[in-house]
């Protein structure tokens, strides 16, 4: 099982190691580093590295390197899942999950890290589990602790991890009852040079904040279940009641969580909310080149596409460029060779455009490759598959609970090629 | 006013209060302070001191020092206080064994705290507290708490056993807590069933072949029901278990199915793909045409696909095991090639996997989309994915014969692009396309030439020259391309070298008139000024060809050559159905058997797909059923009760590659298909039958790990054994030869098996191996190469392995030591590492020779000699052994010993009791002096050695055993 994690910034030094069974030299780290040194960017360091005694598998998450080592055979998704969890559960705790964050609340961080493994084993990775054992600091209760003597850890029995429920916690109390549900849905597209789709699908999560007390059992049922054919849900699902009835049935586990996600993948049914008409071409000569893009709203069943920004990648040997925007506004850092354009609200009436021209260093010849676009925009009220929720029923408690659902669709890897 | 001082401080730095404060002494004298806060009558003062203590242990400075004042403050009522001890206490315990006794009254009297949370916590800490004295405390309280009325502690109590076992495995099976353990797979609480079933399975791994995961119908059952209750990880575990599983027949297997199929739609990736994995397994037992089949294949690909939504890192894993699955199931998401399209954004490992599984999934049908992927890609910024993009064109025009022509005209575009890599690539896919379909293409070959000057890697190289060579007759300037090359000739790779050499001597047979000079120039480069023995040799063959008998030489050289085949990287259908069982797991993504890299796991079961069995199935199931039920029966028609029996339980065979090494029995029937499956088997079945050995029955549940030699010779019967019979039966001189142990089994070396052994024969070391070539294709060019080692060992010849190696053939080479190389101790002392290189790739493996091949013939002494030396080495450096169960006389014993090398110097007798003196002397000089003592009777002899080196006593006394024993 997982042996130790090490916790690594982008410049390679260890801030916090932690051992689950006999403690593993942190010379481990040596073949991580190097792998780390050879890939261009950090993004790219392979997870699964070999080395002569262990295996080291890794995440990259909000700029920082996960690392376990294990020395047996553990399935890796099982270690690189988990790892997602510990960065989540920072995350949680303490509103971020960054090097000083992690510094600041290591003996905690610590405490946390013990809670979660046994042995290697997962113990408790529940957030609500966790929250019952080690209550997350607050500026008030630290004062408090800090007057009273008083501590963070609790000394009830974590309920939690021994019922057939064990994401929900027993005793919650709310004086407001309330259930909200988004519905978020992340288009991921590749367009040809044509505007022509290659390759669209859209990856749909419903989240939920659920503030209700006592044991409320929920039954969320959709306008058009069928879109749904590949989903995953959270484990407090009844997975028998949506096979037979297509309805979400489930005790919801307390405060933010994810339902569930989907994906649809049938061409016909990804809308693809903007066109992109795009010309960047570099003259033969090799002394520069033009660019000149146009965005323009497609298929957006009505609603406003907002938040949309252009990135594109310039080639490595691009030296200046002068361009003029019609609507928002360009940068352009030639460190790292990315335009972006951020234009905001799309006005159908008068089609943003930037354009004008761009510079080669002096003798670089003509670029090979084709910078890609890379598309962001968000459109509020609208969930692109066109899901619907249709009603969301409560039993088992007697309250009546506020109700909402929100939706937003946003681009996911919404690329087009040039 | 502590915290008032301390809130000013914080206030003063504007901070929050965080932990940020338990760094800020660094100044000296910090552990003396920490250690009069420690002792500090203020409960709060200190927790504070151990807060700051822990926070330092966990950037990796050493608290160590604060042990004794640690332990005290743990009991204490205060939990988190009792937690941050505990947690102190699991980091340094191992190097404070005496003081962590101090703490084990405490753990105790937590095992019986009312509070079933104080009780987990000390069974969970007391674990994994690694020291062997505490231990012994831990068993009482660890039984009681494995029966604990509260399913928490006895949850924690099971991984508990783990850990126990973890540091004295021993112990835990003397105690009974793998019996308990088992016990509570039926408990009634899911958790606690997925701690025992995740406990096991972790002990099981350094028990290969215990069988303590005890799967049967029932406790399936049990495991299926709480599958459904138990957290996520608790679901990995339980899936992983079941899929160990062999169920009855396809009935069982379905209803698996069914109860595992909502596992699919898990939000936990690994989840998931476990339950693919057990669905992938249990499927191939289920008759094809059932509905069922269908449903569950449908079922399949949209969990596949969602996982390649989720963060890169699942990604990878998740492709590294879609690539296993379109080999085997190619029918699962041969509709959803799109969602492999690569992204501008994914990371560069993500890249290369998705574009070797769009290739695998490329078919006619979606072949015009996949060529224009790659085509887009071949324009992007990374090299190497450009690279495997461009071979990745060529590879789809072999597999889809009718795109091969779109596929050349992309080829030829991006050759016109200039790129030099592009064009390197593209070169070295045209030239595999030619092989292909020869005869159509052939008009580019004018574009490619074009391009000969911007070649600089090897690969590219050569096949450039492989092309001229090959169409010589239509380049008219072929010879001065050629020539060109030439030039250089010394400065290339031996790549280029060996392929300039067969170019030229084609074109000589195609045009003699021209290239006369040529050729000879070519001829003398290679066998006079090359110190290459490949080049050499390749370089004579022709030159005699060509010299004795043209025609024969155009025959040769200008034969037609073997179309080749459609996918050329496919993985082995062994291994893939190895593979395939180990879904999820790191052998997956490294697409090797776990054998080939888990360490201490060299007894691991190779785990296989279970058999078809439906009704009606037995005699059509395609991939097994009808080689088994042609072949095998004709093949030893004996032993064989009945046929359907057969077929059970040559499909229940394990398949490990034999450990045997005879030669391939000769069944004519058998199809190379088949070989692979049942090879293992009927060798050892055969090889029980003709040997008369007892070992027939285990013949079809497990071969037997290893069969000696000499029970072998006989049994394979094979005419090589009888030309060579040096090979496994001994000399008469009666030199200890050890029997032949398989080396590097076929699993790892690509179908390469390796067995062997080592003997001394005239003051010669030879290494004697037998090669034998269990993969689809002829092995050549065999080498052999060995790392440093103790002794200095190393080939004194190259490996004489003169004939092309074919499917199914055995080889047996002998192959001379001397002990002149280089020197480097290894660990044992007679470990050697040794590198065997064919044309397929170059293999590693290590093995352990008897140190009585170092015995060298002049190891007599006088003596007197033997008597000063003996009493001039230091008595630290004897060494006393014990020989059990050894029924010699003195004389037999000294007869044996002296025909390897082992000289008796002396005999005495004293009260009935031999005692043998003698020497050895060891190839390196060193002198061994052994003092063999045994009384009439006893068979047990004890040994005393005496030597300058005491770390080859070990090894010496090894030899001693084995020689006696045999």
């Amino acid at each position: 099982m997982i042996h130790s994690l090490f916790l690594i910034n982008p410049s390679g030094d260890i801030f916090l190691e932690k051992h689950w069974k006999s403690v593993v030299s942190r010379s481990v780290c040596d073949y991580f580093l190097e792998a780390k040194e050879k890939a261009l960017e950090p993004e790219d360091v392979p997870p699964v590295i070999h080395t002569p005694r262990h295996y080291l598998i890794s995440i990259y998450r909000d700029k920082l390197f996960f690392l376990s080592v294990i020395q047996t055979e553990v399935p890796p998704l099982f270690v690189i899942e988990f790892l997602h969890r510990v960065a989540e559960m920072i995350q949680d705790y303490f509103g971020e999950c960054s090097e000083t964050v992690v510094k600041d609340n290591m003996v905690m961080v610590y405490e946390l890290l013990e809670e979660m493994l046994d042995n290697g084993f997962p113990l408790a990775t529940e957030s609500n589990v966790l929250k019952e054992m080690i209550r997350p600091p607050t500026i008030l209760r630290s004062v408090v602790n800090t007057l009273t003597g008083t501590s963070n850890i609790g000394d009830t029995l974590p309920t939690g991890q021994l019922s057939t429920i064990p994401w929900r916690r027993a005793g919650v109390k709310y004086t407001n009852n309330e259930a909200y549900f988004d519905v978020v849905e992340e288009i991921d597209a590749i367009l040809d040079q044509s505007g022509t789709t290659v390759f669209a699908e859209i990856q749909g999560v419903v989240g939920a904040c659920v503030k209700l007390s006592g044991m409320p059992d929920l039954t969320l049922s959709f306008m058009n279940p069928r879109l749904l054919d590949d989903v995953s849900f959270h484990p407090c699902v009844r997975y028998k009641r949506w096979e037979s009835e297509r309805v979400l049935s489930f005790i919801p586990p307390d405060g933010n969580f994810t339902l569930m996600t989907y994906h649809v993948n049938a061409q016909n049914l990804v809308a693809i909310p903007v066109y992109v008409k795009q010309s960047i071409s570099f003259f033969e000569s090799g002394s520069g080149g033009r660019l000149d893009v146009t965005v323009g709203p497609k298929q957006t069943m009505g609603k406003t596409v907002e938040g949309v920004m252009v990135t594109v990648h310039l080639p490595k040997t691009i030296l200046s460029v002068n361009l003029t925007a019609t609507q928002g506004s360009y940068t352009y850092d030639n460190g790292t060779k990315l335009l972006v354009w951020d234009i905001g609200k799309l006005n159908p009436q008068k089609l943003p455009n930037l354009r004008g021209s761009l510079s080669l260093q002096a003798g670089a010849p003509k670029p090979e490759e084709n910078p890609s676009l890379n598309i962001d925009l968000k459109i509020q009220q609208l969930a692109i598959s066109g899901l619907k929720v249709n009603r969301l029923d409560m039993f088992g408690e007697k309250y009546k609970p506020f109700k909402g659902v929100k939706y937003i669709t946003k681009a996911g890897k919404f690329q087009v090629r040039t | 006013m502590e915290w008032a001082n301390q809130l000013c401080e914080n206030r003063q730095f504007g901070s929050k209060m965080t932990d940020s404060k338990y760094f800020t002494t660094t100044k000296k004298g910090e552990i003396f302070e920490l250690k009069a806060e420690l002792n500090s009558d203020k409960k709060e003062k200190k927790k504070e001191a151990v807060k700051k203590v822990i926070a330092s242990m966990t950037v990796g400075k050493d608290v160590s020092a604060l042990f004794p004042d640690v332990v005290n403050c743990m009991q204490t009522d205060n939990l988190e206080l009792k937690k941050l001890v505990y947690l102190y206490l699991m980091n340094y315990a191992k190097s404070q064994p005496d003081m962590a006794i101090m703490a084990v009254n405490t753990f105790v009297k937590d095992c019986e705290d009312p509070n079933p949370l104080i009780r987990a916590l000390a069974v969970r800490t007391m674990g994994c507290i690694r020291v062997d004295k505490i231990t012994e405390y831990l068993c009482e309280p660890l039984r009681k708490c494995l029966k604990d009325e509260d399913p928490y502690v006895r949850k924690t109590a099971a991984v508990c056993v783990a850990k126990l076992h973890d540091i004295n495995a021993q112990l835990v099976e003397d105690q009974g807590f793998l019996d308990t353990l088992k016990d509570l797979i039926s408990d009634s609480n899911p958790m606690v069933v997925a701690n025992a079933v995740a406990a096991l399975s972790e002990i099981a791994e350094s028990h290969p072949n215990s069988n303590l995961l005890d799967l049967n119908p029932q406790s399936i059952n049990k495991l299926l029901t709480a599958l459904n209750e138990c957290t996520e990880w608790g679901q990995i575990f339980i899936l992983d278990c079941l899929a160990n599983y062999t169920p009855r027949d396809d009935r069982e297997s379905q209803s698996i199915c069914e109860r595992v199929t909502p596992r699919l739609s898990h939000a936990n990736s690994a989840v998931v793909l476990s339950a693919v994995k057990v669905l992938m397994k249990f499927m191939e037992m289920l008759p094809k045409d059932l509905d069922y089949y269908g449903t569950l294949l449908k079922k399949l690909a949209p969990p596949l696909v969602t996982l390649l939504s989720a963060e890169p890192e699942l990604q990878y894993v998740a492709l590294r095991n879609i690539n296993l699955i379109v080999q085997k199931r190619p029918e699962i998401l041969k509709h959803e090639m799109k969602v492999f399209f690569v992204k501008y954004n994914d990371p560069i490992y993500v890249k290369l996997e998705k574009l070797d599984i769009m290739i695998r999934l490329a078919s006619q049908a979606n072949i015009a989309q996949v060529l224009a992927e790659l085509k887009e890609y071949a324009t992007e910024v990374d090299v190497d994915f450009v690279r495997k993009a461009v071979r990745a064109i060529g590879r789809c025009a072999i597999k889809v014969e009718q795109s091969a022509e779109r596929c050349v005209s992309t080829l030829l575009d991006l050759i016109q692009t200039k790129v030099n890599y592009v064009v390197q690539e593209a070169i070295v896919v045209i030239k595999d396309i030619f092989r292909k379909y020869p005869n159509k293409y052939e008009s580019v070959i004018a574009t490619l030439c074009e391009n000969l000057d911007s070649l600089d890697e090897p690969e590219a190289r050569a096949a450039m020259i492989w092309i001229v060579g090959e169409y010589a007759e239509r380049i008219d300037n072929a010879d001065e391309l050629l020539e060109s090359f030439l030039e250089g000739f010394h400065d290339e790779s031996t790549q280029v070298q060996l392929q300039l050499l067969t170019a030229i001597v084609k074109l000589f047979l195609k045009k003699p008139t021209e290239t006369q000079e040529l050729v000879q120039q070519v001829l003398s480069l290679a066998t006079q000024d090359s110190d290459n023995p490949d080049l050499r040799d390749r370089g004579y063959i022709y030159w005699r060809l060509l010299s004795t008998d043209p025609v024969a030489a155009k025959e040769v050289v200008l034969a037609e050559k073997p179309l080749i085949s459609e996918e050329t990287d496919l993985i082995e259908p062994t291994l893939l159905e190895e593979l395939i069982c180990h879904i999820g797991t790191l052998a997956s993504v490294y697409h090797k058997p776990p054998s080939a890299f888990v360490e201490g796991s060299r007894g691991v079961m190779h785990k296989r797909l279970p058999a078809r069995t439906g009704s009606g199935e037995g005699t059509e199931s395609p991939d097994v059923g009808n080689v088994a039920g042609g072949s095998a029966p004709e093949a030893a028609p004996s032993i064989i009760p009945s046929q359907g029996d057969l077929l059970g339980d040559l499909l229940n065979l394990d398949l490990a590659p034999p450990t045997t090494t005879g030669p391939p029995p000769p069944t004519s029937g058998m199809q190379m298909g088949g070989m692979d499956l049942l090879g293992g088997g009927l060798d050892s079945l055969l090889g029980g039958d003709i040997g008369g050995s007892p070992a027939m029955g285990a013949g079809f549940g497990a071969a037997p790990a290893v069969m000696p030699a000499s029970l072998n010779a006989p049994v394979g019967g094979g005419l090589g054994d009888l030309f060579d019979l040096g090979g496994g039966v001994g000399m008469p001189m009666g030199a200890y030869i050890p029997p032949k142990t398989v080396w590097l089994p076929a699993m790892k070396a690509k179908g390469l098996e390796i067995s062997g052994t080592f003997a001394r024969r005239a003051g010669v070391i030879q290494m004697e191996l037998v090669l034998t070539n269990k993969a689809m294709s002829v092995m050549t060019d065999f080498a052999i190469q060995f790392n440093r080692n103790s002794f200095g060992l190393a080939p004194a010849g190259p490996l004489q392995v003169l004939t092309p190696l074919g499917p199914n053939q055995t080889i047996e080479v002998s192959l001379p030591l001397s002990t002149v190389g280089p020197v480097m101790k290894m660990d044992p002392l007679n470990n050697l590492q040794v590198a065997v290189k064919n044309n397929i790739d170059v293999f590693y493996f290590s093995c352990q020779y008897p140190i009585s091949m170092l015995f060298v013939e002049d190891g007599k002494m006088e003596r007197q000699v033997f008597l000063a030396t003996w009493k001039d080495i230091p008595n630290d450096n004897e060494s006393q052994f014990q020989i059990q169960d050894c029924h010699l006389n003195s004389d037999a014993a000294s007869n044996k010993l002296q025909g390897s090398n082992i000289f008796t110097i002396a005999k005495r007798t004293v009260e009935g009791q031999d005692m043998l003196y003698m020497a050895i002397k060891l190839s390196n000089g060193i002198w061994v002096l052994a003092e063999l003592k045994m009384q009439a009777g006893n068979p047990n002899y004890t040994i005393s050695l005496k030597c300058r080196a005491p770390e080859v006593s070990q090894c010496v006394f090894q030899c001693y055993e084995a020689v006696l024993k045999n």
